[in-house]
């Protein structure tokens, strides 16, 4: 059995980030673990641009975003295996990986970062009645078979889902020579960036159907058609609105669901709501010394934010591993973080004060569309926290960044409760 | 000149074709699709039913009990999944406990074993997310759960490995009576024989009815189903029914052979034999009459519905014979539930009827045995280097959701009636049948496809015919 | 006077935007937030540009495709023009993040670059 101190499961922007941090931070013994034959993750597929505003102050397509990073992780000589799947991981961290040259075989790991991402969401999760021929993909399959291989999944395409794979699926396959005749999208809302909405639909005058949905697929080798109806407040489909659209391809873009098997597997404890694990301040499992970033553990709609997180858990990851964390930890209850009044979650979920860096992003996401309202936060009863947005969305996650000193202030703190309010 | 032809690869023409290779005939299998189990056979319960369900004395009710009990030993020599894990019928209120008792009756009439019937805290000790309005039920321990693609591909290679021919996208169109027996035209040219056998499911009538003046007249009977993750797989353990009605068994809530939660089917009667799409009443039905029976099915698990279609005959019973007015024309038709559970005893009883008319010697070299797939999920990390060492493509996980690898894959592609299209890897090594629904695999598995069939990406298909994956190129009509 | 109702796009606000124009002058933007709103609406009605990503053939390497981007944003008019002149592109391995894969495409003055790394 090999020994490492840190395992990062997956090559990803969030493992690519993680291990760079960590290294950063100190550890020399590390390996990244990567189903795929490189690294980069999903990035590798996402060539259209909009990535890095945030960490590299300049617009770049997913793969030259993901090559800073792994420029980075060259540089620093931080070991990595490709084309290798992580089996399991035992509680003990123990990880038991496979691939073609090694075999399977086992890696002791002082800490884990788990860097999984996610997957789509099939058509099953929405039981989208209908034949099942081919010409129904997921939009990251289709974005993959084009980005690439440079297939065309098909010539006449409706999309279901209006996230922001979707939208940008709907201008790939205009550009590349096909015909989007609508998306349509189950909320009244879209999931997707507004930049994207512009960009990838107004541009190319492809209407966007909201409140619509797919009641039937037909054809039985290959799609020949789709039909969409309106559906009411309660997503039920309204009898008398239906539409046939003639088309050979059906994109599915409904929704990402963070991929913790693994997690699961070995005893993690999961959020329902985020499908990702629970985590404290460390961006730190429920199981001492295995940590959680990026879309495993929730799924965001910027990578940037995904690059930030990550490096915090290689950072906490690192400290875990060097004993500071716990050396410096006088034993204290922990805070929770309660989201309420429209908030869904908070990543994390507690808080313990003593373990927690100078600064902490806490990110959430909101149950609907609130339009001039306030992102309150409370320190027990006392509103301390009052910001004036003029939208906020489920599609676009939000943050509020809290101060080490400004919780040293509460030293009786129990619970920290996000609101949206209206005044 | 074949002395026997079967149409129709699913599970009874597979089983049938398996039986008959045991003795020295000339046989061969058409099939109208790319592959072996692509009608009724692959989108069913896959429940090895116990035997108490059809009325005592019918072949429903003998070749039932005779398959289950063939099922166990079949599975061994055939190397395909196969778990005894018993079924519950539940009865909600003490009005409904003389149909239970019923039940339990003819079950014992019919030659079931074991059979039980359970009063409500040995139902909930036994299966506590079964309603707590139960109030007693049927056990049947004998019940068992197969994997319907595994013991359809198994009777399949097992008979061809036994020197049957297979001719795939071949489709009757006639059938003739001839001097020595029959002709039959189909869109691949004509194939003359001795004897027929008419395994052709929901179309088993069609074809009988070209020969036989005694007319018969099968309806397609579609039912939806909906597959739900592993997750959910342990929501019960044994197989739960509701007590009969009269167009079928009911929503069943079972887990499959493979750890998943299946639940379904409705029972709807449609024209169109090949009407297999889902529709939204179906699938709302599906869990508003599981619930019934069973509480909190986590309906937010659902990977995938589908709907398959029974071959059920205005008789109500399986047809099994010659036909009366057409001597060498052997029908199994009508062949819905139990034909999972019974098809190794309709093979039997086809075969043997053949085998005694046409007074067919038993072959010296027949091969009774047939290796799967291998799966390596259930080798020692030991014997799982030892194999990626002697073939690195079983290191290759390709699926992930199932940790389905290269070598598997290629195995299905290789070994004799391979597969030709994803969905054919997919039923034979459960490639793309996951919880992403092959969302990340299938690219890999049209390469690793077209490599190995040495076919270009564009004829690539998912289940043969006009099912193609991909068009085009890039920008090739800009 | 020309009114023009446009999304910001500069960030997750998604500001609404109204531009009031006098012929091809704009006398106006309204609804933003901040002063990227403005010289975003203002550019958007006059001359709007857009970054266009897509893909060409590489043969000799690790993939089958390189993706590539104009290196600065070009008008939206000339998008599918862009797209046309990638069509019979057909570059050899390697290539390198950046390198110049059409030079001047579709007559707009901008290069085509690559965007990932293509090794042999």
């Amino acid at each position: 059995m090999r020994n490492y101190d840190i395992v990062i499961v997956g090559g990803g922007p969030a493992g690519l980030a993680a291990a760079v941090s960590a290294r950063q931070s100190g550890i020399e013994s590390i390996i990244i673990l990567e189903r795929d034959k490189e690294l980069g993750g999903i990035l590798n597929q996402c060539i259209h641009n909009g990535f890095g505003l945030h960490t590299f102050k300049e617009e770049l397509t997913g793969p030259e975003y993901a090559d800073r990073f792994i420029a980075q992780v060259r540089e620093l000589k931080i070991e990595y295996k490709l084309n290798t799947m992580v089996l399991d991981i035992g509680q003990d961290k123990t990880v038991t990986a496979m691939n073609r040259e090694d075999g399977m075989f086992e890696i002791q790991a002082k800490a884990v970062i788990l860097a999984m991402g996610c997957r789509e969401r099939p058509r099953g999760a929405l039981n989208i009645p209908g034949y099942r021929p081919a010409g129904i993909y997921s939009a990251g399959t289709a974005q993959r078979l084009v980005n690439m291989e440079g297939y065309m999944p098909g010539r006449e395409v409706v999309i279901l889902g209006s996230g922001d794979i979707g939208l940008i699926m709907a201008r790939r396959m205009t550009l590349e020579g096909a015909k989007v005749k609508v998306v349509a999208e189950l909320m009244p809302y879209s999931g997707g960036l507004k930049r994207n909405i512009v960009q990838c639909l107004d541009d190319y005058g492809i209407p966007l159907k909201l409140s619509h949905t797919v009641v039937d697929i037909t054809g039985k080798e290959r799609v020949e058609g789709v039909t969409l109806a309106q559906v009411d407040e309660k997503n039920k489909p309204i009898p008398g609105t239906e539409e046939f659209y003639s088309c050979d391809t059906l994109l599915l873009s409904v929704g990402l669901i963070p991929e913790n098997e693994i997690s699961r597997g070995m005893g993690v404890t999961i959020n329902p709501v985020t499908s990702g694990p629970k985590v404290n301040e460390s961006l730190e499992t429920n199981l001492e010394g295995v940590f959680a970033c990026g879309n495993v553990l929730h799924v965001h709609d910027l990578v940037d934010f995904v690059s930030e997180e990550a490096s915090a858990a290689g950072r906490n990851a690192a400290a875990y591993v060097k004993g500071t964390s716990v050396a410096d930890a006088a034993p204290e209850a922990e805070i929770c973080l309660n989201p309420t009044a429209g908030v869904r979650y908070t990543v994390p979920s507690t808080i313990r004060r003593a373990r927690m860096e100078d600064n902490l992003t806490v990110r959430f996401r909101v149950g609907g569309v609130y339009k001039n309202c306030f992102v309150s936060v409370y320190f027990d009863d006392e509103r301390v926290i009052h910001r004036k947005r003029q939208v906020l969305a489920p599609g676009e996650m939000e943050e509020v960044k809290l101060t080490k000193e400004q919780l040293l202030q509460y030293p009786k703190l129990e619970q920290i409760t996000f609101k949206i309010e209206e005044e | 000149m074949y002395d026997v032809i079967i149409i129709g690869a699913g599970v009874c023409g597979a089983a049938v074709a398996r039986e008959l290779s045991r003795y020295q005939a000339k046989i061969c299998v058409l099939e109208k699709e790319e592959d072996v189990c692509c009608g009724t056979s692959k989108a069913n319960s896959a429940i090895v039913h116990a035997g108490y369900d059809a009325v005592t004395g019918s072949l429903k009710a003998k070749l039932n009990v005779r398959g289950n009990e063939r099922m166990g030993e079949l599975a061994k020599e055939l190397d395909f999944p196969f778990e005894r894990n018993g079924s519950l019928v539940l009865c909600l209120n003490e009005a409904d406990m003389p149909n239970l008792q019923a039940l339990y009756d003819r079950g014992v009439a019919n030659g079931v074993r074991e059979l039980r019937i359970l009063n409500r805290e040995e139902v909930l000790e036994m299966e506590p997310n079964v309603t707590e309005n139960v109030y007693a039920a049927l056990y049947a321990p004998t019940a068992g759960i197969v994997c319907p693609f595994g013991l359809n591909i198994a009777l399949a290679e097992n008979a061809y490995a036994n020197g049957v021919e297979f001719y795939f996208d071949t489709e009757v169109t006639e059938i003739h009576k001839s001097e020595e027996g029959y002709v039959l035209q189909t869109d691949k040219g004509s194939f003359e024989t001795k004897y027929v056998v008419n395994a052709a499911g929901v179309y088993a009538d069609r074809f009988h009815n070209m020969v036989s003046e005694k007319k018969i007249h099968i309806t397609a009977r579609r039912g939806d189903y909906c597959l739900l993750d592993k997750e959910a797989g342990n929501h019960v353990h044994k197989t739960i029914f509701a007590l009969p009605g009269k167009l079928g068994k009911g929503i069943l809530v079972t887990p499959t052979v493979h750890g998943n939660l299946l639940v379904g089917p409705t029972a709807v009667d449609v024209e169109d034999k090949e009407g297999i799409n889902t529709t939204a009443e179906g699938l709302a039905q599906v869990f508003e009459k599981a619930g019934m029976s069973v509480r909190n099915i986590p309906t937010r698990q659902v990977i995938t519905s589908f709907a398959g279609l029974r071959a059920h005959e205005d008789g109500d019973d399986f047809i099994i014979g010659e036909a009366e007015d057409a001597p060498g024309f052997i029908d199994c038709a009508g062949i819905e539930s139990p034909g999972i559970a019974s098809c190794p005893a309709i093979g039997e009883m086809a075969a043997e009827l053949i085998r005694d008319k046409m007074g067919l010697a038993e072959k010296t070299d027949f091969i009774a045995d047939r290796q799967g797939i291998k799966n390596p999920n259930t080798l020692s990390m030991e014997e799982r280097n030892a194999l990626i060492k002697e073939n690195p493509a079983y290191g290759n996980i390709i699926c992930r959701c199932e940790m389905v690898t290269e070598g598997e894959i290629i195995d299905a592609i290789r070994r004799p009636l391979g597969a030709k299209s994803l969905d054919g890897v997919k039923r034979r090594t459960r490639a793309g049948m996951g919880r992403c629904q092959s969302g990340f695999c299938a690219p890999r598995t049209m390469e690793i496809l077209a490599r190995e069939c040495d076919m270009s990406m564009f004829d690539i298909t998912k289940s043969g015919g006009d099912s193609k994956l991909v068009v085009g190129t890039n920008k090739d009509t800009v | 006077m020309e009114v023009r109702n446009l999304i910001c796009i500069n960030c997750p606000m998604g500001c609404p935007l109204t531009v009031e124009m006098d012929g091809d002058e704009v006398v106006n933007v309204s609804g933003n937030t901040c002063k990227r709103g403005d010289t975003y609406g203002r550019k958007e009605v006059t001359n709007p540009t857009r970054i266009v990503t897509s893909t060409v053939k590489v043969t000799g390497g690790e993939a089958d495709m390189v993706s590539v981007k104009t290196k600065q944003d070009i008008p939206k008019g000339k998008i599918f023009e862009c797209v046309k002149a990638l069509k019979d592109v057909e570059v050899q391995a390697p290539v390198h993040i950046g390198d110049v894969i059409v030079s001047d495409v579709a007559g707009t003055g901008v290069d085509i670059i690559a965007t990932r790394n293509v090794l042999k």
